[in-house]
């Protein structure tokens, strides 16, 4: 922090500024019109992921976005990972497997993910094209300080129940703004027990519940994870790292629990990421719920009736990708169900692996050959079906049981209908034809 | 940027809980917003029906919209704040907003001010019996009611928003005054380990 004004924010130092091509043509036209430079230009890092397609050609708007993107960084002196680089991928799956992510760190990106980065450590938050602006003019920003929030995960996970499934159970308890205005920190015994790619879903999704930010202490896993990055820490940092600890007895603003061994594999009904239950549950009543005008918009909109089970729910089509669950723990976990099945008839399939390093590895694992023999498109690396700005779509009143983050309507193309899901949930849902769990296939 | 230390217009009754940046400037408001202006693309999918609210004539050129719960969930896209803007909205009244949706509004002069939900069902059941009435925000005071006067209601505004809002802070040049600081934060910090230039050069 390198300040605070009377009575306001704080002027925050940023470490680490990612930018991808969708949130920052405004921002270098800002720069441009005040005739200003960028600041750090070694502390920024441009790279292309939203527009990038998996399943189709470039549409000209997204060829025009990456070009922009390339020559806005070109211009400003800032490295770039364009389409076609070999470290290429969605912004919040590189920063973390490149070692540029690190403990202590403040990272921001014009993306509600950056959340994601919170899961090693760092101090992380999505922001507007504007302040990217300032990022770039000043490498910092005005910043009200967060309240802060402990979401205690205790407990055992059950097989078949991951990360997602946790995140899923939280929003579908507390709500889409739960956490809003904190700072978020997850601890417990289940938080410790989790890979640090399972814990980036979890920090992920905690902007889905409002969080400003989320983020988990350091910890042996944070540091080897760190270690296996192409810039593995010295012993001096590692030091530093452990030191990163929240204070025995510190007094958070607010503060909820969940046990982890309760919670079963999730899916949403509706079309906010609160409209999450049980995938062995039903589609509830809406005047059960907290907005019941809400969920009878999107029980509409997903053209769902109360009390339906969620397993007889067909699906058209199942996506494995985006910043949520695209790492390799995400693909070798879909992969495992998949082995030796195959899609539904009818159901299209995709897989886009979050970065090009992990579509390296999971070809080098062979799991491209078990998803192609499943049925599964395969291409990478970018958002694809999670934004849908990229000529990748679910058509107009197809279901779609997805690894992303957000069930909005028209997420995945106007009228298409998301059912948010983990990957193992998604690979056993595809070859069932129906919303199903992981275990349930024969 | 032009400090507004109120909003006086039309207000529309919106009722709508849980939006989305999603639906406030979809993916497909990009063609719309190039060719039309962002205003254009506003709800751009819920635009094209005749019974959506916005989609009413008496609503044209209205300057508030009072929304329910967890309006402007969702992504970060500021285009979402320049396409009310640009459909001429420069206040948002909801009992909660989504964090980043609510600091894009300060940052473009639009005013994103909490409303109890009580007060809420007031404003907008006021706003329903009378389609087309006008209501004051008033941004210092942290009020809104008619313009009559005949009631008000409390609104809670951050002080800093409010001082942007009302003085038109540009925020570039706030920063700017801080940047001796900044550096030294950053300086301290030191360089990040391999310096990012590396990654993307061709030996790595």
């Amino acid at each position: 922090m390198a300040a605070t004004l009377d009575d306001g924010p704080d002027v925050l130092a940023i470490d680490l500024h990612l930018v991808h091509e969708a949130s920052s043509q405004q921002a270098f036209d800002q720069l441009r019109q005040r005739g200003l430079r960028a600041r750090c230009p070694d502390r920024t890092l441009g790279v292309t992921d939203h527009v990038v397609p998996i399943t189709n050609s470039w549409t000209p708007r997204a060829r025009e976005w990456a070009e922009t993107l390339l020559a806005n960084c070109a211009s400003l002196g800032i490295p770039c990972l364009p389409y076609g680089h070999r470290r290429q991928g969605i912004v919040h799956v590189v920063g973390p497997e490149l070692g540029l992510t690190r403990p202590g760190m403040t990272v921001v990106c014009g993306d509600s993910h950056t959340s994601t980065h919170g899961a090693l450590g760092a101090v992380a938050f999505g922001i507007g094209t504007t302040q990217v602006a300032h990022v770039l003019a000043t490498q910092a920003l005005l910043v009200n300080r967060p309240k802060t929030m402990e979401i205690r995960i205790d407990g055992r996970l059950r097989p078949g129940a991951v990360s997602k499934d946790l995140a899923l159970a939280l929003i579908g308890r507390h709500g889409n703004l739960a956490a809003a205005g904190h700072a978020v920190e997850f601890r417990g015994a289940a938080i410790d027990a989790l890979s640090v790619e399972a814990r980036m879903t979890l920090c992920n999704m905690g902007v889905e519940l409002g969080a400003r930010m989320a983020m988990i202490a350091p910890d042996e896993a944070t540091i080897g994870y760190i270690r296996d990055t192409p810039h593995p820490p010295d012993a001096r940092e590692e030091e530093r790292w452990r030191s990163l600890r929240t204070d025995d007895g510190a007094v958070f603003d607010a503060r909820l629990t969940l046990d982890a061994g309760g919670v079963a594999p999730y899916v949403t009904w509706g079309t906010t990421p609160a409209h999450a239950v049980p995938l062995g549950g039903t589609v509830p009543d809406p005047g059960s719920l907290q907005d019941p005008d809400l969920a009878e918009r999107a029980l509409g909109y997903m053209n769902l009736v109360p009390g339906t089970l969620v397993s007889s729910i067909t699906i058209d089509a199942a996506f494995i990708g985006s910043c949520t669950n695209s790492r390799i723990e995400d693909l070798r976990a879909a992969a495992d169900v998949l082995r030796g099945r195959r899609v539904a008839p009818g159901v299209t399939a995709v897989v886009a692996p979050g970065s090009m390093s992990v579509k390296t590895q999971a070809e080098a694992e062979g799991l491209d050959d078990i998803f192609a023999a499943a049925g599964f498109a395969w291409g990478g690396a970018g958002c694809s079906l999670c934004i849908a700005a990229n000529g990748d779509v679910v058509p107009p009143g197809a279901r779609c049981a997805s690894t992303t983050n957000r069930n909005f309507e028209g997420r995945q193309g106007t009228g298409s209908r998301t059912h948010l899901m983990s990957p193992a949930s998604v690979a056993a849902s595809a070859v069932a034809g129906r919303l199903v769990e992981p275990g349930s296939l024969a | 940027m032009t400090g507004i230390s109120e909003v006086r217009g039309v207000a529309v009754p919106f009722g709508y809980s849980g939006v989305d940046t999603d639906a406030m400037f979809p993916v497909s408001g990009e063609a719309i917003a190039a060719e039309q202006g962002f205003g254009a693309a506003l709800f751009a999918r819920w635009r094209s029906d005749p019974d959506f609210i916005l989609s009413k004539p008496v609503y044209e050129g209205a300057r508030i919209l009072v929304a329910d719960a967890d309006f402007g969930i969702g992504s970060s896209r500021e285009t979402a704040v320049w396409a009310l803007k640009g459909a001429g909205f420069l206040a948002v009244l909801a009992p909660s907003f989504g964090d980043i949706f609510r600091s894009n509004c300060v940052r473009n002069g639009v005013l994103a001010a909490v409303i109890d939900p009580a007060a809420r069902e007031r404003v907008h059941a006021y706003l329903v019996a009378r389609p087309g009435a006008e209501l004051v925000a008033d941004v210092v005071a942290g009020t809104v009611g008619p313009a009559d006067g005949s009631f008000t209601e409390e609104l809670a505004i951050d002080g800093f928003a409010r001082h942007c809002l009302v003085s038109g802070i540009d925020e570039f040049g706030l920063l700017a005054g801080y940047q001796v600081s900044i550096d030294q934060a950053l300086a301290a910090a030191g360089p990040l380990p391999p310096g990012t230039h590396r990654i993307t050069g061709s030996d790595s």
